[in-house]
């Protein structure tokens, strides 16, 4: 119905999150792959691309299925008042499963890149002082 | 069946990323962090809907398909836009100024 608004709600919230962060870092003069690990510009970055990319694929499937139109109030099931207490209970239980499990799944990613880099790093200076 | 036919645009598009990695001048890490991005949520989806109501996991037929292939056009087209506008090459910009 609307689950999709939970996400796209996140990634509101994580884009304002990823411009501050990345001022924050342009002003201590850290770059996105620097040689200390993987900024958090960049990091957040991977984690808005899979929010907003969802976000809006999912809404062309909900324009598709006649869920969403170009018309007030945009969601159908906010024309019948009886359509009204699903929809939000679609979103707190789906919609935030979504959100919850693209945020678990960027995490995981994010601690792989990590450890990734860490050991790159560490063969590079193995490499460098033999 | 649109979530299978986003997996594997995921799953290409991973590939394409990988192969040409670490040069991603052509943003192929937007287009597969997007595609895989709705393939999980669509995944979380499909298995609430499952566990709730039962019934088929996939829905397959002529209508899902159409919509596999839309979404997988409206993903590139997203992805394309972004592309244009950035002008990684610098086509547009030298034509403009031609």
């Amino acid at each position: 119905m609307a689950c999709f608004l939970v996400v796209a709600g996140e990634a509101v919230v994580t884009t304002v999150v990823q411009k501050t962060v990345e001022k924050k870092e342009k002003q201590q003069g850290i770059k996105a792959d620097n040689t200390s690990g993987i900024s958090w510009g960049r990091k957040l970055g991977w984690l808005n691309k899979m929010l907003w990319g969802g976000t809006a694929l999912l809404a062309l499937e909900h324009v598709w299925h006649g869920e969403v139109v170009p018309w007030w109030p945009f969601l159908t099931a906010m024309e019948n008042p009886d359509d009204i207490a699903p929809m939000l209970h679609e979103m707190a239980t789906i919609g935030t499963a979504m959100a919850i499990t693209v945020t678990a799944i960027w995490a995981v990613m994010v601690l792989i890149a990590d450890a990734k880099f860490k050991s790159s790093a560490r063969a590079n200076n193995i490499g460098a002082g033999a | 069946m649109w979530l299978i036919m986003t997996l594997a645009a995921a799953v290409i598009t991973t590939a394409v990323w990988y192969i040409k990695s670490p040069n991603d001048k052509y943003k192929l890490g937007f287009l597969s962090l997007m595609f895989w991005g709705a393939s999980i949520m669509w995944l979380v989806d499909h298995v609430i809907a499952y566990l709730q109501e039962g019934g088929e996991f996939l829905e397959i037929n002529q209508d899902a398909t159409l919509l596999g292939i839309s979404v997988i056009i409206f993903g590139l087209l997203v992805w394309e836009i972004v592309l244009l506008a950035s002008d990684p090459k610098g086509v547009i910009k030298k034509a403009l100024t031609k």
